[in-house]
Parts: structure tokens; sequence; C-alpha cells
């Protein structure tokens, strides 16, 4: 299985209505690859991330994670759509971290960390909280278990955020523009902890607007614009030689 | 990058004009405070003359006036008839309020779920409950017994399978149970709506990309946030059950405060002084009530306006830490300008 691809997309296609957002997306993450996405706003970034662990049904094309098929179980030449509990079975081992971090603020950081753990894995919760404690120090937040959400800094939530996602150990990591939402001084803090996952060998799609970090970390870059994959290759190949007038056009606007 | 900073602009406002507002006081403090006659306000004085004069004439009359029966009230405010009675309003309002709540719950799952049939049945049934008056609704649950005699089981239009005799809607206080529990359900489902919508999607999103199930995601995640906007109104909807009760009367059930006040006034002809007791009695629990609901809104809000001025302080690592007894942010910390 090791050379199997992580995430195989094959003409992926979503529609909202009679907008179709993602028209046809083909692309292979292998495992330990770290694949980023770069692409105007509306152009289905977000969409494909979230039809990866399946927060959306795709409409056509294939799908898979790890060579199972994401939503669908088939048999014989048939597809069955899969009940919510085998899709969540499905989801423990993506982990996905937002935007806007949406940790649950109700819950200190180490409680955000072990819900999911416990309720999902039914780990006992001095295991769990053993684990998080150990995950919270690998994102530089060993002394903050105890604090509430509200009491930190969007740096530091995000960074809870992904080690909230690590406790149920995925094979593959997604972030939806992890650094976007934070005030420059406090974006270099949650990229670096991207880049000690990614040397870890960690398998990550990021949707960034980085350009640093795609070029420095990146093993693909992919320009997405309008629903399709516009090019893709090694970032530096793509930021310093774009082919497309599309990529041109957006890398200028952005570098 | 412009929605965050949006975002913190409007959540800024109160701390801004706060601190501005320090700072004001902190530049006025060495001059000498100004000294001035203020404003008079003579129509001000003069209403409140009059509006005590009124109180008190009425006060001292009402003192005098036999109808009244104000030995008939002391003699009555600790009888044991009564004090029973007292004893089963508030019963009659703990289950009706906890019946509310479960209904209001399933209704409100109801009305946000995907299914068009759920979603209709529950406005339906909303429609229905609040739209007719509870006196009336109490009314038909009196006589539902006479409707159907007995409760049967079996393929209609066929000889029934088994047949119960209805023993729910003969018995007054369980009736009377669920005549307020399913009005005050139609209510409560707003309330209890308003309070998961209130909740970011954001939240249901992390949950269950953490391959939470539905009913993890609503018990763990959406739920306790929901309840910040749940409580404060549903104190509002215990003390209106609780006074709500004295319909009652229109199952008939009698053993309630205000039947069991009427009931012995009719007997000795004393009407006002037992009126009187009953609203004593009415008035001191909705008074604990109100104490009860102060505190627990305060918390809430205090909750609320601490964690704001933690969050648009510029240096959050230096904010305190989390404070005990005040269980972290307000609702959609992270939500917010979403597009
Ligand atoms: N739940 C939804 N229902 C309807 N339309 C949607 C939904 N989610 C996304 N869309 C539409 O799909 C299109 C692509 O959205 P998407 O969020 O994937 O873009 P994006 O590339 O992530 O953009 P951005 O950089 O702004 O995040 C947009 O036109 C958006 O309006
Ligand atoms: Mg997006």
């Amino acid at each position: 299985m090791t050379d199997a691809p992580m995430v195989l997309a094959e003409r992926v296609s979503k529609n909202f209505g009679s907008n179709k957002v993602l028209r046809g997306i083909s692309l292979e993450v292998d495992p330990g690859e770290v694949l980023c996405i770069v692409g105007p706003s509306g152009s289905g970034k977000s969409t494909f991330l979230r039809c990866i662990n399946h927060l959306e049904r795709v409409d056509g094309g294939r799908l898979s994670v790890d060579g199972q098929l994401v939503g669908y179980r088939q048999k014989g030449d048939k597809l069955y759509e899969l009940k919510l509990k085998e899709a969540a079975f499905q989801r423990q081992e993506i982990g996905m971290v937002f935007q806007r971090f949406n940790l649950f603020p109700h819950l200190t950081a180490l409680e955000n960390v072990t819900l999911a753990p416990v309720r999902v894995k039914g780990l006992s919760k001095a295991k769990a909280t053993a684990r998080a404690t150990e995950l919270l120090e690998r994102v530089g937040l060993g002394d903050k278990g105890g604090a509430y959400p509200a009491h930190l800094s969007g740096g530091q939530q995000q960074r809870v955020a992904i080690a909230r996602a690590l406790a149920m150990d995925p094979k593959l990591m997604l972030f939806d523009e992890p650094t976007s939402a934070l005030d420059p001084e406090l974006v270099g803090e949650v990229l670096d902890v991207m880049k000690g996952l990614a040397k870890s060998g960690m398998t990550m799609i990021v949707v960034t607007h980085e350009m640093g970090f795609a070029r420095e970390v990146a093993d693909t870059l992919v320009f997405m614009d309008e629903g399709v994959v516009v090019e893709a290759g090694p970032p530096r190949q793509i930021l310093s030689d774009p082919q497309h007038e599309r990529t041109k056009a957006f890398l200028s606007k952005v570098l | 990058m412009s929605e965050p900073k949006s975002d913190r602009m409007i959540e800024a406002e109160p701390g801004a004009t706060a601190r501005a507002g320090r700072k004001r006081d902190a530049d006025n403090a060495p001059p000498e405070a100004i000294v001035a006659i203020p404003l008079r306000h003579p129509w001000r004085n003069v209403v409140a003359v009059l509006l005590v004069l009124g109180l008190a004439v009425f006060i001292l009359d009402a003192a005098q006036r036999s109808d009244y029966g104000w030995t008939d009230v002391g003699k009555y405010i600790f009888d044991r008839r009564i004090s029973q009675a007292a004893w089963v309003t508030l019963w009659l309002t703990v289950y009706a309020m906890i019946g509310a709540i479960v209904i209001g719950l399933l209704l409100a799952i109801m009305r946000l779920s995907p299914n068009p049939v759920l979603k209709s049945i529950a406005w339906l049934y909303i429609w229905i409950f609040r739209g007719t008056p509870v006196y009336v609704q109490l009314v038909f649950w009196g006589i539902v017994s006479l409707i159907y005699p007995v409760f049967t089981l079996g393929i209609p239009f066929t000889e029934p399978w088994v047949t119960i005799p209805n023993e729910v809607f003969t018995n007054l206080f369980i009736t009377a149970v669920i005549g307020l529990a399913l009005n005050e359900a139609a209510y409560m489902s707003e309330i209890v709506r308003a309070g998961l919508l209130s909740v970011d999607e954001g939240q249901a999103e992390a949950s269950t990309a953490l391959a939470m199930s539905w009913g993890q995601t609503m018990r763990f995640v959406v739920v306790p946030q929901a309840m910040k906007i749940i409580i404060p109104p549903t104190g509002n909807e215990v003390i209106s059950m609780l006074k709500t009760t004295s319909l009652v009367a229109a199952i008939p059930l009698s053993i309630d405060l205000y039947g069991v006040s009427r009931g012995i006034s009719a007997v000795t002809f004393t009407p006002v002084p037992l009126l009187l007791v009953a609203s004593l009695w009415y008035l001191l629990f909705t008074s604990i009530l109100m104490v009860g609901q102060h505190f627990i809104e305060k918390r809430f809000s205090r909750g609320t306006g601490r964690v704001k001025a933690d969050k648009d302080s510029p240096t959050p690592e230096t904010a305190p830490t989390a404070v005990p007894g005040e269980p972290g942010a307000p609702l959609g910390t992270d939500a917010g300008g979403k597009g």
C-alpha cells in the first residue's frame, strides 16, 4: 500500500444548485507529501478540502483517501452512499484545521484536544489527557492546557486546533487557510508548527496564501481557478515560471 | 484579512469607549472638580410627591376597610390547606416545565432538521399551541377523557387488539401537567431554537470533522454553548408558568393554590382575604425565582463582558488565564463575519 496515493481525486465535481464549484479536479497526493493549493477567492479550494473529509458530498468523479472511496461504498458497479456512522469513521483518519480555528469556547485547550479521542475513540480520560499534554507541548503550548480559547491569542488558538486534530492520529491533515485570520506577527508560530509536522512525515494538503511557506515546504503546488486545477508542479517551478496566463495573473497579484 | 479586522472593531467598541472614558478621567483628575448648581426638575418632584401621597392614602384606607379582612388574611396565610396547595402549585410548575423543555427541545430539533415533514409538523404544532389561549386548551384537555374514554391499539376499523381505559386524562393533576407542558413547549421550542441557532456553524463543522456523530456534536458542543442563550428566557418562562398554573381551574383541577383558596372562600364567604392570601404566596414564589434568575443572568452576562474585554486586549498572553467559576467564552467567539 506504500505506493498507493494517500489522496486520489479523479475529475471530482461539486455543484451548489446551478453553481458549478468544482469542475473536474484531478490530483494525487502521496503519503508524506505536502501539497499546497493556491487560487483566487471563490475558486473552490475550501469546497475541495471539505469534500475530502466528506463534509460536502462529491457529485461527480472519484475521490478516495488511502484507497477508500470517500462517502461511498462500491458494490459491483453501483455506488452506495455511506451511513453517517461510516462517514464519521472515515473522518477519524483525516484531521482538519480551519481558517477561524473553531475551537470549542466552553472547553479549555486541554479539553478541546481530549474531547474527540475520549468520545469517539473511547480512550480513557487519563490516557487522552497524557496524549493531549504531549501534543500541546509539541505545538509549544505545554503550559496553556487550562486556558480557555478566549484567553489565547489567535496564533495560540490555531496551534491548539492543530493539536486537537492531531489527537485523532490522522493519516492526513487538511489546512484551510490556517493563517489568514491571524495578525501578521502571529503567522510565523503557526507556520513553524506546520513545518515541523511536514518534517515528521505527515501527509498534508494546505490551502494558503503564504507563498513563502509553499515554496519552502510544499512538494507540489497546485493553482486552482474556477473549479479546475490550472497548473500543478514543484513550487519553485510554478512560482518562478508559471505556464498559464491565469497563474501568471494571480501570482503577479500575490507575490 | 479584512474580515477578522472588522470583527474586532465591532467588538472593541464598548471596550474602546470605556478606555477612552478612563483616559479622560485621568486627564481631568488634577484640575479641581466642577462646582455648579445642578439642573432642577420641579415637575419630577411634584409627580413623585403626588404618587407617594396617593399610595399612602390608598394603604391607610385599605388597612381600615373591612372588606379586605386583614384578620382573615392572617388566619389563612399559614393554613395547612393553603401551604399544601402552594406545594401542589410548585410541583405543577416543576413537572410542566420539565415536560415543556423536553418537548420543546424535540420540536426545536425537528424545526432545524432537513426533513420537510418533521419541519412542517413542528411548525404546525407551534402554530396551534401558540395561536390558541391556554385556558381554552386546558378546558379541552379536561374533556379529552370524554372524547377518548379508552385507548385502543390495533388496525383502524377492525376489532382492537388492546383496550386500555383512559386513566391519564381522568387524573386531573396529570391532565393539568400535560396541558400546561404542551402549551409551554411551543414557547420553549422557540427559545431553544434561538439558542441552537446562536452557535456558530463552524462549531458543528469542527466537531463533525473530528468524527463526532450528530448526537455527540449536539451534546458536547452545540447544546452547552446554546445554554447561555437558553437559560435566561427560560427563567422568565418558569415564573410565567408558576402564575399560569392558576388556570388549571379550567380543567377543572382545584387542589392548586388558587383553587384551594377559592374553595375555602366559597365556604366562608370571604373571597377578598383569600385572594390576598393566594397572591402573597404567588408573590413569595415569584420573588424567590426572580432573585435566582437575577444571579443566573448576572453570571452569564459577566462571563460575556469579561471575555470580550480580554479578547481585544493587544497582548492576550498577559490576560489572566481561566478564571475559576467562569466557564469560558461567550457564544461564537470565533464566529462572526463569515461570508
Ligand atoms: N454551502 C454552500 N452553499 C452554496 N454555495 C457554496 C457553499 N459553499 C461554498 N459555496 C460557493 O462555492 C464557491 C466556492 O467556494 P469556496 O469556499 O470553495 O472558495 P474558496 O476557493 O475557498 O474561496 P476563499 O479563498 O474565499 O476561501 C463560492 O462561489 C461559494 O459561494
Ligand atoms: Mg476558502
